[in-house]
């Protein structure tokens, strides 16, 4: 299994090794030692391989992933995975803010708490919270699933589309346009499939979420909206 | 008296209320909802007209036209890419996005640029493959929506631009109307058919400088420092913005006035944010001197650029590169006299006619509409573009040589003087027939 200790390598080595594989080899588990929070870590990776990164990434860890499963062993700075396109990111400690931010696909476990702006503007991506999500999540969510096992903060799904949150604890407030929905059996099912694919299917139970989207008033402009702006 | 005879002053129309303002009130007052737009601003600004250029004579040579070289070349990105990008003319498409345009019109505009040697730019809403396709260099925009956004595209690109924000709208998003968003551009937008989209006037994902400097080494890192990255901002306070670009890790500097167009958004915003391009080049140039990166950092300017004596003006007062938006446009085949008849039961008229938002466009430009996007002959319109961005180039050189210059990056202040005291001021060159350069000096 190759390491690349970033006490010795620098950030470019490590993406350029990572960029340069292909189907034909053999390595797919990669071991990253000494992030040291350094910015940038495994980004735009587009191969099925495993990298695991033991210890503390900055921003925009995963950016851009496409097939790659990332796995951080600590926290993770702001926008990690961001605009991921498929494949798996799963951060065992706590995210700064914008996680998943745009994401168009592809599986987000935090397993700690996330910040502010989690899952913002989303396109598609699976995002699975363990802890707790900040203020502002789910802004302008487009698509995608994103679940919480915390809390949400204030201003929960401000703007959302089509994008489907739940939610097992309370929401501080929620946002412009986002109203509490109905559970349906296919939400459920989908909640059920969501919690096994992060692992999570033993700690918690679908019939405990709460579901939220849009209400679809601003999906037009109009005047007499314009006091929820 | 008879009052019959008593002479009677003409009716006179206020300067203040004038018919636009009239009609503007009315319309204000029906709906209740403000008027919606798109291109630049209308209203006159100091500008490049408001400029001369002094020809060689005694003091200085002038090359021969038809005979002597004058260079027209120009690279972007030689300050990290790997990868520069090299273009025979130093006048570039601007960013128009798939969505607001027709496919019929991107593919164009790509089709005219590579004739022409020059590059163009994906839009809000993704890269197409009919304009990848037909673009022989292309920049990719990243936006703060990222719709269409893929690492895939990025990778394909010729170059990044990171969009912060445009000349039309500094501070704005825009919202794109249901009825353009036909199934394709929903669905590379991800986003339902027949809604209202909005594109946000913030990057999700980082906020400031410092952040801007860590999205930069994200992209570079994912792209393997080998394109160049540009940032794209509207010009406000261009001396701070420029200095911040720099510092941020950009590559090329992209600087657009207010005269620059947008797919739509409030006419009250295009016509009172920001501020014209004659009024932003020297202080952004100024910005690159001072921190000793002009001509290491390119800078683009835009907004406004018609003719090639904007373009060897803007050149003149420091910029590397000039893009054109509307005017590229304008040579597909927009606002065509062509399609009078059709403008007017648009309630508009050609030349005037500016409702993109509705789709509606008869020269099948800024549509969605089969039928009106099949209008636009793709290669014939192309090859309109490039001869229009030849033109452009012709007269430029034709001014670089008169000013006895044998690289159209050798014009400089010195070359101008200003028709009026506010060009003087904001060009910082002298008012004509004066040493007169106002700000400077004391006075």
């Amino acid at each position: 299994m190759p390491v690349i200790d970033l006490a010795r390598a620098s950030t470019r080595e490590l993406n350029a090794r990572l960029h340069a594989l292909t189907p034909d080899d053999g390595e797919t588990e990669w071991v990253v030692a000494n992030p040291q929070g350094r910015h940038a870590l495994a980004v735009g990776l587009d191969q099925p391989v495993t990298v695991e990164i033991k210890g503390h990434a900055g921003y925009y860890c995963a950016g851009m992933n496409a097939e790659a499963t990332v796995i951080v062993d600590g926290n993770v700075g702001v926008g990690v995975a961001e605009n991921m396109m498929s494949g798996t990111v799963l951060v065992k400690g706590d995210a700064s803010q914008a996680a998943g931010a745009t994401a168009h696909g592809g599986l987000l476990v935090i397993e700690g708490d996330a910040s502010a702006r989690c899952g913002i503007s989303m396109k598609g991506v699976d995002i699975v919270v363990k802890g707790s999500i900040g203020p502002m999540s789910a802004f302008m969510a487009q698509s995608g699933n994103l679940v919480v096992l915390g809390d949400a903060g204030d201003a929960l799904g401000d703007s959302i589309y089509e994008a489907r949150i739940y939610v097992r604890g309370s929401v501080k407030s929620l946002g412009a346009d986002c109203i509490e929905k109905e559970m349906r059996d296919e939400h459920r099912a989908d909640l059920v499939r969501l919690l096994a694919a992060a692992g999570l299917g033993d700690v918690a139970h679908a019939d405990e979420f709460r579901r939220y989207g849009s209400a679809r008033q601003l999906y037009t402009f109009h005047v007499d909206n314009a006091a929820a702006y | 008296m008879d009052l019959d005879r008593i002479p009677q002053t003409l009716p006179r129309f206020s300067a203040t209320f004038d018919a636009h303002t009239l009609s503007e009130i009315r319309r204000a007052a029906a709906t209740g909802i403000y008027d919606i737009r798109g291109g630049g601003t209308k209203r006159k600004l100091p500008h490049f007209d408001d400029l001369l250029f002094l020809g060689a004579s005694i003091s200085r040579y002038p090359l021969e036209g038809y005979r002597e070289k004058c260079a027209t070349d120009v690279v972007l990105g030689t300050r990290f890419a790997k990868k520069p990008i090299h273009l025979k003319i130093p006048i570039t498409i601007a960013g128009m996005s798939f969505g607001s345009l027709s496919a019929q019109a991107k593919e164009a505009l790509g089709r005219g640029a590579s004739l022409a040697g020059t590059s163009t730019t994906t839009g809000d809403g993704g890269m197409t493959p009919e304009e990848r396709g037909q673009s022989q260099t292309l920049v990719y925009q990243y936006l703060p929506s990222r719709y269409g956004m893929n690492p895939a595209d990025l990778r394909k690109a010729d170059a990044i631009e990171i969009v912060i924000g445009q000349g039309a709208k500094p501070g704005g998003g825009g919202m794109l109307l249901g009825q353009k968003i036909s199934d394709r551009v929903a669905e590379m937008r991800t986003l339902p058919k027949g809604i209202d989209q909005r594109s946000a006037c913030r990057h999700p994902d980082w906020t400031g400088p410092d952040d801007l400097e860590i999205k930069i080494e994200e992209l570079r890192e994912i792209t393997d420092w080998e394109k160049p990255i540009y940032v794209k901002v509207g010009a406000t306070r261009p001396y701070y913005d420029v200095a911040l670009a720099v510092k941020s890790g950009a590559d090329v500097i992209v600087l657009d006035g207010m005269q620059g167009g947008t797919a739509a958004t409030q006419d009250v915003f295009i016509e009172h944010v920001g501020i014209p391009i004659l009024a932003a080049i020297r202080p952004a140039v100024q910005a690159l001197q001072d921190l000793g990166m002009h001509r290491k950092v390119q800078l683009i300017v835009s907004g406004g650029i018609r003719n090639g004596a904007d373009v060897a003006k803007a050149l003149a007062l420091g910029a590397d590169a000039v893009s054109i938006g509307t005017a590229a446009l304008v040579a597909l085949g927009d606002n065509d006299p062509h399609y009078e008849d059709e403008y007017r039961k648009l309630g508009s008229t050609a030349g005037a006619y500016d409702d993109w938002q509705e789709g509606r466009d008869p020269a099948g430009i800024t549509t969605q509409d089969p039928l009106l996007a099949a209008r636009l002959d793709p290669v014939a319109a192309g090859r309109r573009l490039a001869n229009y961005l030849s033109v452009l180039t012709l007269e430029a050189q034709t001014i670089a040589r008169a000013c006895g210059k044998s690289h159209l990056h050798n014009l400089e202040p010195e070359d101008l003087v200003a028709l009026s005291v506010e060009a003087a001021a904001m060009a910082r060159v002298p008012l004509a027939g004066t040493q007169w350069v106002p700000g400077q000096g004391g006075y």
